[in-house]
């Protein structure tokens, strides 16, 4: 092995892509979809949710554009609401939330636990119907106008004042939301049901302990979001009252059923991420995950305990203020396994092996901002001082730092370490590794200067502001800029490099997971044998002694 | 799991099924009568436990929770579990609106 | 390196005996595809519960707000057809129950009446349920629909409910919160009353599979779903039965 990296490559003169393999398996456009296979519907989720990834983003660069300048000089003040309201439904929805679990997660959890897919395939591809059911008509909203209640539908805003289509965007949400369960319960099953002989619980990958985690979320808060919205709508189109003031009812009451959803929802689309960067890190750093079972119950710590803070979101709304104190209390609980991770992580780090391939880059990346993202989260469940940053662009960070600096480095990270599994073949390192800083650094410079407006007191969702707050805003667009730069190139080097990349082979990181002791890009039934788990998670030294013996083999 | 080849599943047979009909039968008419009954504050109560006794036999027998696997019997305990966790903080909430102004 | 190769070895042994047609490529056994199967319908099932269960918190919220609306609303179902399909509902998750265990233990004629039973029985619950909303319609009691508070703030002229409960008037502000007693009362019947329509729909696909015998050769997993999914609305209709009908009666 050479020094500073471990991939370790066929001989590229002789090496081919296997002939036979679950993308020439069949061909035609049915045979896509129509498919059962995990790893084509995973597919097919990659290309959707990047497709809308690229709208939501071009959102963010509308409305970075529009607070360039303090006045509203880009767009009208109710079309800039349509934009962040669109921006946010898109990217959470239809981004975030399916983002790792739906690509890398239907990918890799059967292989990873030595199944030939998942436990319901057929509901699998019903899910992504759904997701693109919900995805064209979010689009569709957009086209004949688009709605303005930001992407948490605050009644009685969203029941009562606004105009615009809150039907139409609620039932897409509706039926995102419904494609999520049906992930989160295909997970479950197949974790508990398709496991492969000799693979316990105890050996499973980190990456299916917070899969698992994030599923049980998905299938129990969700449909309350669903009945949420259905709410919703009957208020709207009928008058039924429940958040109607006028007639008994509490507005207050939707922004506990949303936020029942929309709190573990952050958990949905952070523990999959976490998930990523456990298998990064340890690959990376050539050791087995620091206190691995610390590591694997803080994904069910987070699970549970995020079902008990959701009032956070409501502390000025006028809940109660013993329940304010409750909800404080308990917000500072669910910090704990985030910073278990974290800490974790880090003592994997010390003393490893470490090289710093693109996946590593991002999901350094990852500490770091989610770091500081989780803490300041932290400032925010302190009662006291959220009455002083909520609703301000303090929040705005917060959730960036965490969703973006977080999740969205855990998914580049995640495409980047199995891209020579899906496809095959290596992307390009030097060029990665670029776009990998400077997403970070056009991170940073976007959404840290959102922390000092929000403490300065600049509040969230408005298209002016007074002039004093205009260099930081500056910043931040330019910022933007480079982030988008960032995220362009990889589509770009990952797609010539479906052509021309390097040859994989099996194993380029000398990886242990089951995932990466087949074929790349893998059989439609994923193994040629059913494999057998014979050892524990991330046992380098069993790789080392396999790799010994199959040399041994083969020389003979 | 592969593996385990024996059938796992017990067969409930008819004999429970008709108790637990004259049980939820018996039931049925239990919280009719309670409801007629001035009972004040227990008046809920009694509704209400009786109808959670009825579903606790429905679950345990008619869907055979009673005879599964442990898995089983924890899925059902974690569907009560989070729909009491949605129903009892939102109620910490209203329950305390009123209680004296900060 | 190629190491694809090396669980070779020590491989478990892949197939089993005997493949019935039904046992999918994915799965290893029927055991293990059946286990799988019923465990997401469990799953799916607690989607249900937490689905049901925003609409019993907002229930809650709003009976302990405005709890004499709430009595008087009430009083405005009937009891009598309330616990009539109560019990009919129970039977039905009785004959559910039975034509499980006929699938079971492979019979086929008793699948298929038991199964044409619980059809029947749930569509004497829809009908029931008719009659008792076509009488909320007539006295206006559907909220957005010309709602009108005439029974709650002049209880005598409703004579029927009056005989009964002999309700004082209702205050016009507590009056008009029973519109939101029975927002609730459709909702909540109305989300069950859908439920049971889908399921009517699948048991007379069952039937008709049924009686091609199906379900009765060892392959019986879609019927013990299906009757899962069947007393799990029979378990909402009990608790809707006593939180809407049987607030006090007395
Ligand atoms: C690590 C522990 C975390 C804590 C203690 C925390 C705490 C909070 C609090 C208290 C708020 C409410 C602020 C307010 O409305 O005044 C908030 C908002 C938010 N958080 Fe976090 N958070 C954490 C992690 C996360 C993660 C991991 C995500 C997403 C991946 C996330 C996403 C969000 C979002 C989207 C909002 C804003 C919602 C809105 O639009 O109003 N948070 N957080
Ligand atoms: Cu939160």
């Amino acid at each position: 092995m050479s020094a500073g990296t471990i991939v370790t490559l066929p001989d590229q003169s002789t090496a081919r892509i296997p002939k036979m393999n679950f993308l020439t398996k069949e061909n035609g456009l049915l045979s896509w979809l129509l498919t059962g296979d995990h790893k084509r519907i995973a597919t097919l989720y990659l290309i959707s949710i990047t497709f809308f990834f690229f709208i939501g983003g071009a959102l963010a660069g509308l409305i970075r554009l529009e607070l360039l300048t303090p006045q509203t000089s880009l767009m009208a003040a109710d079309t800039y609401n349509k934009v962040f309201t669109m921006h946010g439904i898109i990217m959470i929805f239809f981004f975030l939330v399916p983002s790792v679990p739906a690509t890398l997660g239907n990918f890799f959890i059967p292989m990873m636990i030595g199944a030939k897919d998942l436990a319901l395939p057929k509901i699998n591809l019903l899910s992504w119907y759904l997701y693109m059911a919900g995805g064209l008509l979010a689009l569709y909203t957009m086209m004949i106008g688009g709605v303005d209640t930001g992407w948490t539908f605050t009644t009685p805003l969203s029941t009562h004042y606004v105009n615009t289509n809150v039907l139409t965007t609620g039932l897409a949400v509706f039926i995102a939301g419904f494609s999520s369960i049906l992930t989160g319960l295909n997970f479950i099953v197949t974790i508990h049901k398709m496991r492969a002989p000799g693979m316990t619980w105890f050996r499973l990958p980190l990456f299916i302990w917070a899969h698992y985690a994030a599923s049980i979320l998905m299938v129990l808060a969700t449909p309350v979001v669903a009945i949420a919205i259905v709410l919703v709508a009957l208020e709207r189109t009928l008058g039924i009252g429940v958040f109607d003031p006028t007639k008994g009812g509490d507005p207050l009451l939707f922004q506990h059923l949303f936020w029942f959803y929309s709190h573990p929802a952050v958990y949905i689309m952070i523990l999959p991420g976490m998930g990523v960067i456990s298998e990064v890190i340890s690959t990376f750093s050539r050791k087995r995950v620091f206190g691995y079972t610390a590591v694997a119950f803080s994904s069910v710590a987070i699970a549970v305990f995020g079902f008990f803070v959701w009032a956070h979101h409501m502390f000025i709304m006028g809940i109660s203020n013993y329940a304010v104190l409750v909800f404080s209390l308990l917000t500072m609980l669910v910090a704990v396994p985030s910073a278990i991770k974290i800490f974790n992580w880090t003592f994997t780090l010390y003393k490893g092996s470490i090289t710093f391939e693109t996946p590593m880059l991002y999901a350094f990346g990852f500490m770091g901002l989610f770091t500081i993202g989780g803490m300041t989260g932290v400032f925010l469940g302190s009662s006291g001082t959220d009455i002083h940053l909520t609703e301000t662009y303090f929040i705005v960070a917060h959730f960036h730092f965490v969703m973006v600096g977080g999740m969205l480095m855990a998914f580049l990270a995640g495409i980047h370490f199995w891209w020579p599994k899906m496809t095959g073949r290596m992307y390009p390192e030097k060029i990665s590794q670029l776009a990998a800083v400077v997403t970070f650094i056009g991170f940073n410079l976007t959404f840290f200067p959102q922390f000092i407006l929000g403490m300065l007191g600049m509040p969230r969702r408005y298209a002016s502001y007074p002039p004093e707050f205009q260099i930081l805003n500056v910043f931040s667009t330019a910022g933007a800029t480079i982030l988008g730069v960032g995220y362009l190139l990889p589509v770009l080097y990952l797609i010539w490099s479906l052509k021309y990349g390097a040859i994989a082979g099996d194993n380029p990181w000398q990886a242990t997971g089951l995932e990466w002791q087949t074929q790349s890009p893998p059989l439609t039934e994923n193994f040629a044998v059913m494999p057998v788990m014979d050892h524990e998670a991330y046992d380098y030294e069993w790789l080392e002694k396999q790799q010994k013996e199959q040399g041994v083999a083969s020389a003979e | 799991m592969s593996g385990q080849n024996k059938h796992a599943h017990t067969i409930v047979g008819p004999r429970v099924y008709v108790a637990i009909l004259f049980a939820l039968l018996l039931g049925t008419a239990l919280t009719v009568w309670a409801s007629y009954v001035d009972l004040g504050f227990w008046n809920p109560i009694i509704a209400l436990a009786i109808a959670t006794g009825k579903a606790m036999l429905v679950v345990l027998f008619f869907m055979h929770v009673w005879y599964s696997t442990k898995l089983t019997k924890l899925t059902v305990v974690a569907g009560v579990f989070t729909f009491m966790i949605l129903i009892s903080m939102t109620l910490t909430d209203y329950i305390s609106r009123a209680w004296g102004s900060w | 390196m190629q190491n694809s190769q090396i669980h070779a070895a020590n491989s478990a042994p892949l197939a089993h005996e005997e493949h019935p047609s039904y046992l999918r490529h994915h799965f290893n056994s029927t055991e293990q595809q059946a286990d799988a199967a019923g465990f997401a319908m469990w799953l799916f099932l607690l989607t249900e519960v937490m689905f049901f269960g925003g609409l019993f918190t907002a229930y809650l919220v709003y009976r302990n707000w405005y709890y004499p609306a709430f009595v008087s609303g009430s009083h405005q179902l009937n009891v009598v057809w309330g616990t009539t399909n109560t019990a009919v509902l129970i039977l039905s998750s009785f004959t559910m129950a039975m034509g499980v265990w006929c699938a079971q233990t492979r019979r086929r004629r008793g699948l298929v009446l038991c199964l044409a039973l619980t059809f029947f029985l749930g569509l004497v619950f829809l009908g029931i349920k008719t009659v008792e909303y076509r009488e909320k319609i007539e006295k206006h009691h559907v909220p957005g629909f010309h709602y009108s508070l005439q029974s709650f703030l002049d209880p005598q002229s409703d004579p029927e409910v009056y005989k009964e409960y002999h309700d004082k008037a209702l205050v016009p502000d507590m009056a008009r919160h029973t519109e939101l007693y029975f927002s609730l009362y459709f909702l909540m019947t109305g989300m069950h009353a859908l439920h049971m329509i889908i399921g009517i729909g699948i048991l007379g696909f069952m039937i008709l599979r049924a009686r091609a015998g199906a379900y009765t050769a060892g392959h019986e997993t879609f019927v013990v779903n299906f009757g899962l999914y069947w007393h799990f609305i029979d378990i909402i209709w009990i608790y809707l039965f006593a939180l809407l009908y049987l607030i006090s009666r007395h």
